[in-house]
């Protein structure tokens, strides 16, 4: 067991750094500073000294991965790479270059608003994605799964916008039941957040149902569901006790998963509801072409979800003990 | 230079002809396969999935006339084609495609604004002086009840839009599978064979991609080159082929196990050669499901990019800039629904009939869910 969680510990390494220096690629060699500079400062504004003056207020002078002029470890310290690509690895996510305000602050600001947005429709989803999964999957084959069938694929046809639009213009524009969109800390953070839960809990039934229904379907037709049978157990308590713990599995080991990466929030819940998460951040950033923020979102992301899929294996190899030994 | 010869028409109609042909090849060549002759088989029996394969060929003849074009001569007023005094050379005009000059009658009449589907009088209320004083009335529309969908804030026809986007969908649902296939089969396909080094390395490069959440990879990769239709199918092609480069090196493992491999092993035959003749074509089934599973995954995600600005540009029709504008238009009184209601049928009689058809032919070729 501790073989293998160091063993899987020690996979995060490597990954951690091939992402760090996939996003390096991304936005500082295809896309140089002095591009950034011209982004920033417009197209007019080409003369060489403003773009160097730009590079050096937001920390873009040195050169990418080598410092000649520096000396011993400032070689490599002095570097753009150092600076700002592998400095997130330890958290510091830096300043943006457009408001120069700290990203790490940002990030720690907004990432509650994000959580109180998607965890409720994370736990939502799965609850009723399972009662509903089960519900259909006992009756296989008769005419209300058929229906049920063709109910989920429809809910997957359509686009996640018509959900929302629809749900703004119904319940709040003109039931107004609940505001239309905006936020509030505190207690009456509810009443922003009723809408944005309800849209996003509808919108993932439709896919959810039907992989859930194919992942207990899995396990009705396994030998040991024949054997409770045989040995005359009521279905009900074949259904609970032995065909949900089962499935429940694969289901609840992707929880840690689903939880660090419901911190970057819903961009477009968060867009729509004007909710001040993570989200709804990195929207801001790509219209303002902030490279900085968008840099940091998206090392941010993958290191949770690195992070989450090593507790989500962890997880199952203390359930499932033939991942560790395999 | 390479813009130049993207953008002319020569080169898309030859890229829809090439597209063709290599389709028919390989629906050929499959035909002649007792596997896919059963599983064809298998889908014309369900009548549901037949209908919607219509349906998706209707829309796949509306983007093809739509994808092919051709430039028209410039006339002078009198009629005679007009020529480059210097050289003699014709002049051309920009041209357009099959579906615009058919939609022409449609797409030329123009209003000045909003007006409600099949409407006679506008839909905005303009001040007019009349015998009795000033009032606010609805002025008749230059074409009444020929606008099917009505039309927008700059008067333009909804229909012809709604028509127009069908390709920008199309080509999302189908390039973007185009681009990730080949080198997912590819690296699938040696990953699970080789094994060892090789093996290793694909591996954390895929770990390393599909560890990036793929609506922030799109989203850097459209900040770093731009809005734009080609950007975006290259963005999701990438971001897409992390799962099927997995789906297919497990099936290669399974496979490198079996008999017929062993046996062409022992025989002596290349390992490219066993590639190509025992490999490949015993996971096309895989690919042709992922394929066809998420086209309308695609679909629907430009949509949403699109929404969110980091899908096409602005410069191209699509549901997602419709869906778009109707936000606005939705908070007026009364509302404007027609645009965001078009948007919503068509995507809805793309997506509904792929995810169907999808499903039937996951049904068929999946050999799991065949033995049960």
């Amino acid at each position: 067991m501790l073989a293998y969680i160091i063993r899987r510990l020690l996979y995060v390494v490597p990954t951690l750094l091939g992402v760090n220096i996939l996003v390096f690629v991304l936005f500082f060699m295809v896309n140089t500073p002095d591009d950034m500079a011209r982004q920033a400062l417009g197209e007019k504004n080409m003369d060489p000294l403003q773009v160097e003056r730009w590079k050096e207020a937001h920390g873009y002078e040195v050169p990418l991965f080598w410092n000649g002029e520096a000396k011993g470890v400032q070689c490599l310290t002095k570097t753009i790479f150092f600076r700002k690509s592998l400095a997130m690895l330890w958290g510091n996510f830096g300043h943006s270059d457009m408001t120069q305000e700290s990203i790490g602050g940002e990030i720690r600001r907004r990432a509650l608003p994000s959580l109180c947005v998607s965890t409720p429709i994370f736990l939502a989803t799965l609850l009723i994605n399972i009662i509903l999964a089960m519900i259909v999957a006992t009756k296989r084959g008769s005419v209300s799964d058929m229906v049920t069938q063709f109910l989920c694929v429809a809910l997957m046809s359509i686009s996640g916008l018509i959900y929302i639009i629809a749900g703004q213009y119904f319940f709040a524009k003109l039931l107004r039941w609940t505001p239309v969109s905006g936020f509030l800390q505190g207690m009456d953070m509810w009443k922003f957040l009723v809408l944005p839960i309800l849209v996003g809990t509808v919108s993932g039934i439709g896919g959810g149902v039907r992989l859930y229904r194919t992942l207990f379907l899995e396990e009705i037709n396994r030998d040991y569901v024949r054997t409770a049978r045989a040995k005359g157990l009521p279905e009900s308590q074949i259904l609970f006790l032995h065909v949900l713990k089962n499935a429940m599995i694969p289901i609840l080991t992707n929880v840690p998963l689903q939880l660090l990466t419901l911190m970057m929030g819903n961009m477009l819940l968060e867009n729509f509801f004007s909710i001040p998460g993570l989200g709804g951040y990195t929207i801001t950033a790509l219209g303002a072409q902030d490279f900085a923020i968008v840099r940091a979102m998206v090392f941010l992301g993958s290191v949770l979800y690195i992070i989450g899929l090593l507790l989500a294996d962890i997880c199952y190899s203390i359930v499932d003990p033939r991942i560790r030994l395999g | 230079m390479i813009k130049e010869i993207w953008n002319s028409w020569w080169f898309q109609n030859l890229l829809v002809v090439l597209l063709l042909a290599v389709l028919t090849l390989i629906g050929w060549r499959l035909s002649r396969r007792e596997y896919w002759r059963l599983a064809y088989r298998e889908v014309r029996q369900r009548r549901g999935a037949v209908i919607c394969f219509f349906v998706f060929c209707l829309y796949v003849v509306i983007a093809l006339a739509d994808s092919v074009g051709w430039r028209r001569a410039l006339k002078e007023e009198n009629g005679e084609i007009r020529r480059n005094p210097e050289t003699g050379a014709v002049v051309y005009d920009r041209g357009a495609s099959a579906l615009d000059y058919l939609l022409k009658p449609l797409s030329e009449k123009k209003e000045k604004t909003y007006s409600a589907p099949m409407a006679d009088v506008s839909f905005m209320y303009e001040t007019a002086t009349g015998e009795t004083g000033v009032h606010r009335v609805q002025p008749k529309l230059k074409y009444p009840g020929q606008h099917w969908l009505g039309t927008d804030r700059i008067g333009m026809d909804v229909f012809v839009q709604a028509l127009k986007s069908i390709r920008t969908g199309m080509v999302i649902g189908i390039l973007t599978t185009l681009l990730a296939v080949p080198f997912a089969l590819f690296s699938g396909v040696v990953s699970g064979y080789m094994g060892g080094f090789v093996d290793d390395a694909l591996q954390y490069i895929c770990t390393v991609f599909s560890s990036v959440p793929t609506v922030l990879f799109i989203a850097a990769f459209m900040l770093i080159f731009g809005t734009g239709l080609p950007q975006l199918c290259v963005a999701m092609g990438i971001a897409s082929w992390t799962g099927l480069y997995r789906l297919l090196r497990g099936e290669t493992l399974r496979l490198r196990e079996a008999e017929f491999v062993q046996a062409s092993v022992a025989m002596g035959t290349s390992t490219w050669r066993i590639l190509l003749r025992h490999i490949i074509p015993n996971v096309m089934h895989l690919v042709l499901i992922t394929a066809v599973l998420r086209f309308s995954s695609g679909v629907l995600a430009e949509a949403v990019l699109t929404y969110l600005g980091i899908g096409v540009g602005a410069d191209t029709v699509s549901w997602g800039s419709m869906i778009n504008d109707a936000r606005t238009e939705l908070t007026r009184d009364p509302i404007i629904w027609w645009k965001l209601c078009s948007a919503f049928v068509f995507m809805l009689g793309l997506v509904l009939p792929a995810n169907i058809f999808g499903d039937a032919v996951r049904d068929a070729l999946d050999p799991r869910l065949r033995t049960q």
